[in-house]
């Protein structure tokens, strides 16, 4: 496993200032222990992905990030300050947006209805410099399909419409850093696609993003870095290169 | 009857309806947020309608006609702000503990606010003033209608208007309608549930409390205006589906008719039978209550409940009792069985103790279908009273002997169970607890009105065991046969039919698939729960020698949910505990004050805050916390010889 510092993202804010830093995380589902001694960070600007197999602990380590796992332990410093105490909606209230695997659209409320419940007030970095804000109206320009049904119930959307409903419910939150739960999971490679060039297209406009993905293809079309985690514990980490060069660590950890 | 004489009771139901609709709408709006069924949903009802009394006699003086409005309005925001100190107070301490837990909290909350009315208000029954403007009546087809009627008919629909656009208009709507899709999402997303869980309780129970206030015309405020609206309450949200206003405005209108029918038909002849309808109203909405869930399990306009995300933990396997367990088991049982002897010091102990051993295979009939069999019953007195109506019946209008009397008598309540629980095996959750609740509260309105049977509220007197039973015989009797029903339960539990019970209840999906016929397993649980609370009901009556209607009301179904769940439901020697504590606690604490209800509601409430697993659940925690502790210190004490032997 390489040192934490040796590999230096390539394409980091300039700033390169660190966003999230989650030291010696351990959670728990009941009395089974899932996630070991977990350190990892994302720096301003990156896009970073947590790879893995089923059951490897990725979507577990971003409910842990949200304090939504009832047993948790370790240290998670979001800009700079220590949240691992505070409930989830006070962690979504500092700018951490998160996105879940199984997208939990509110199947009764509109489009419109549904991006109202994700709205927060804009943000601004602490340098002073405006945060990426996010209206209904440039949702829909992002999103021009979900522009074209506003007024649809959540319950009456394909699946790959309510999975572009739930990254942009979660944009209106305007967060820092966005935790994406496997984006490509579920959906026809047509949205596959789209959703790649979503998440380019975010990462364009400066967002930080942490992704779980166990697609090693749609990892690299998109992530700068990656960590490789399997039973719990991380792996490897690397850069995406890196990673695509190590046969040894995609056979043992990523491929079937 | 003449169509005038029709039309005027419609219309009565459409006025009585209002007010319904009113508590309903803010049972069905909290229940829909926060997944707690609130039972204190009537006690916000009377509340409202005490303090409009108050409010408007005060105000009217100084104030004329003004007055009485601005009461009604005022009343219903006290109630709203009595609500919301509930909600920050207690309910926010336990959204996470099982269903049970809060309906037990719910609960309490009915006594203590039962007893500051009384405490306050007295127990007098208060009539309010008429509306200004609106004292009199208008003539309808020749008929006299109260012209306050209607007022109240168009307060349903304006009032359903408004909240409806509150949901749809406003962001605040629009998060109360997530939330009761998916409230975690709704914290991840940066909302607060806190502050939306607080002003959905408080304008919940300002509806309610605005329902009552607008009665105060009509009806005299009195203390037990809270069980029965809560029970209307509820058979109007379930009819109308759970979580659904306008459901719920249809369900209170179809039932407040159907009543007003049964009133207006009066007595007639069908086919030649005389048949009573105005009879009828007690039991008519439960029937309704009972034909819409048979047919449509989650109400008119409901939709079908997603499962709670934290409803109770999964439950620990049950473990046979340990050697040390049985020795203390065997030594209580020593001590029972030589209390009589010690009446020259100790009187009353064995007159106690009777009761408390009844109580106690009630308590363990429950718990037997709650616990393992995983369904809530909310009407369990039904059993109970069936057995010792049963015994009652069989003994004195058919003069069977005693002992035959006594053997047939928890048959009859296992007749009830076999057909009730054919409809009720059929539901689960809160729908099943909801039905349950409606066939209990039919056999309580049967007792009450076949008076030439029954006796009516009066009850039956004059129901002794034979001469050769009498006394401390009686005593022994009780004993060996809630002993060996005790033994019979524990038995049955860890039998395979036990096992399947449990399968069914952690998983009726794959107890399907491993050959077990769920909804037999747990018709015949619910048959043999309804078997062992009439033996309960039997001895019972025997004991007291009469029996009145209130000996089987919710208040009973209800001390035994109490008693289930104060011992620990996770435990089979939970209910044991459970109801012993409480029939010696409700003993103690009657004869202490008048205020018994509120000091009980209190304990109620210290208890589920305090022992969220229950008595019996918190001693086993304690236990296993210590040999978990003492297993550790094992450890540690063979591995310290081993680090010293590194180091050196």
């Amino acid at each position: 496993m390489n040192a934490v510092h040796s590999t230096q993202q390539p394409v980091a804010h300039a700033a390169s200032e660190l966003l999230l830093e989650v030291s010696a995380l351990n959670a728990w589902y009941g009395a089974a222990q899932v996630l070991y001694e977990l350190n990892l960070n994302v720096r301003r600007g990156e896009v970073v992905a947590l790879m893995g197999r089923n059951g490897a602990g990725k979507s577990t380590t971003f409910k842990a990030l949200m304090g939504m796992l009832a047993r948790r332990q370790g240290g998670i410093r979001f800009m700079g300050q220590e949240i691992s105490t505070l409930a989830p909606f006070e962690r979504a209230r500092r700018g951490l947006g998160f996105v879940p695997e199984d997208r939990r659209v509110f199947t009764h409320l509109t489009v419109t209805e549904n991006l109202e419940v994700g709205r927060q007030s804009d943000r601004h970095w602490p340098d002073g410099s405006e945060a990426l804000n996010w209206t209904p109206q440039q949702l829909f320009e992002f999103f021009p399909n979900l522009g074209a049904m506003q007024d649809r119930p959540g319950g009456q959307m394909s699946g790959g419409e309510q999975q572009m409903l739930t990254v942009a419910r979660t944009l209106m939150g305007n967060p820092f850093l966005i935790l994406l739960d496997e984006p490509s999971e579920g959906v026809a490679p047509v949205i596959v696609e789209q959703m790649a060039q979503m998440i380019l297209a975010l990462k364009a406009k400066g967002a930080s993003i942490l992704l779980s993905e166990q697609n090693l293809h749609f990892a690299g079309l998109v992530s700068d870095r990656a960590y490789v985690l399997e039973k719990g514990l991380v792996r490897y980490e690397g850069s995406m290169a890196e990673l695509a060069a190590n046969e040894a660590v995609r056979k043992a950890y990523l491929t079937m | 009857m003449d169509f005038s004489a029709l039309l005027s009771q419609l219309l009565n139901g459409l006025a009585e309806a209002s007010s319904l609709f009113l508590v309903a709408a803010g049972l069905s709006l909290i229940f829909g947020v926060t997944r707690i069924v609130n039972f204190a949903h009537g006690s916000f009802y009377m509340l409202g309608l005490y303090i409009a009394y108050s409010i408007v006699e005060h105000l009217m003086g100084s104030m004329g006609a003004a007055g009485f409005w601005l009461g009604l309005a005022l009343a219903a925001i006290s109630v709203g702000l009595i609500g919301a100190v509930v909600e920050i107070v207690l309910l926010r301490r336990i959204y996470k503990a099982p269903e049970l837990f809060q309906l037990l909290a719910t609960f309490a909350l009915v006594l203590v606010i039962n007893d500051a009315v009384l405490g306050y208000w007295g127990a007098e029954e208060l009539l309010g003033r008429r509306a200004p403007g609106l004292s009199g009546s208008i003539d309808i087809l020749g008929r006299q209608f109260p012209s306050y009627n209607f007022f109240l008919i168009a307060i349903g629909p304006v009032i359903l208007g408004l909240v409806w656009l509150l949901l749809v208009r406003t962001r605040w709507g629009v998060l109360v309608r997530a939330a009761t899709q998916d409230r975690e999402m709704l914290g991840a997303l940066g909302v607060n549930q806190a502050w939306l869980f607080t002003s959905v309780f408080a304008l919940g129970a300002m509806l309610a409390g605005l329902g009552g206030a607008v009665q105060l015309p009509r009806e005299p405020a009195s203390l037990s205006l809270d069980l029965r609206t809560i029970g209307e309450a509820f058979v109007i949200v379930v009819v109308g589906g759970m979580g659904s206003l306008p459901g719920a405005y249809v369900a209170a209108l179809l039932i407040a008719e159907i009543k007003a029918l049964c009133i207006g038909l009066g007595s007639t002849t069908l086919f030649g039978i005389p048949v009573s309808f105005s009879k009828l109203t007690l039991v008519i909405e439960f029937l309704v209550m009972a034909v819409v869930l048979v047919l449509r399990p989650w109400g008119l306009m409901g939709k079908p409940q997603a499962t709670s995300r934290n409803s109770a933990p999964v439950e620990a396997p049950l473990r046979p009792g340990s050697t040390h367990f049985k020795w203390l088991m065997g030594a209580l049982l020593l001590a029972l069985a030589v209390l009589p002897l010690l009446s020259t010091w100790l009187p009353y102990a064995s007159v106690l103790t009777q009761d408390v051993l009844v109580t106690v295979l009630f308590a363990v009939s429950l718990h037997f279908i709650m616990g393992p069999g995983g369904m809530h019953s909310f009407g369990h007195a039904a059993y109970f009273g069936l057995g010792a109506y049963g015994a009652a019946i069989l003994f004195k209008v058919l003069t069977m002997p005693m002992p035959l009397a006594f053997a047939f008598a928890p048959l009859v309540a296992g007749l009830g169970a076999l057909v009730f629980g054919w409809f009720c095996v059929r539901l689960s959750g809160v729908y099943l607890a909801m039905l349950t609740l409606a066939f209990s509260q039919i056999v309580w309105s049967v007792v009450f009105q076949w008076e030439d049977v029954t006796g009516g509220s009066n009850g039956i007197t004059g129901i002794w065991p034979s001469a050769w039973l009498d006394g401390t015989r009686y005593y022994y009797l009780t004993l060996v046969l809630v002993v060996s029903s005790l033994f019979l339960v524990r038995r049955i539990l860890f039998a395979p039919f036990g096992y399947s019970l449990r399968a069914a209840r952690d998983s009726a999906l794959r107890a399907d698939a491993i050959g077990i016929d769920v909804k037999r397993v747990q018709w015949l649980a619910f048959i043999i729960a309804g078997l062992f609370a009439g033996l309960a009901g039997t001895l019972y009556i025997f004991s007291k020698g009469s029996i009145s209607p209130d000996a089987m009301a919710v208040g009973k179904s209800v001390d035994g949910l109490v008693m289930v769940l104060l011992g620990g439901i996770q435990n089979l020697l939970g209910p044991v505990v459970g109801a012993s504590v409480f029939s010696v606690l409700q003993d103690s604490i009657m004869r202490a004050t008048d205020y018994w209800r509120a000091v009980f509601g209190g304990v109620i409430l210290l208890l589920v805050l305090v022992f969220p697993q229950g008595i019996a659940g918190f001693f086993q925690q304690l236990a296993e916390a210590w040999r978990h502790w003492r297993a550790r210190a094992a450890v540690k004490a063979a591995a310290l010889p081993r680090t010293l032997e590194k180091q050196a």
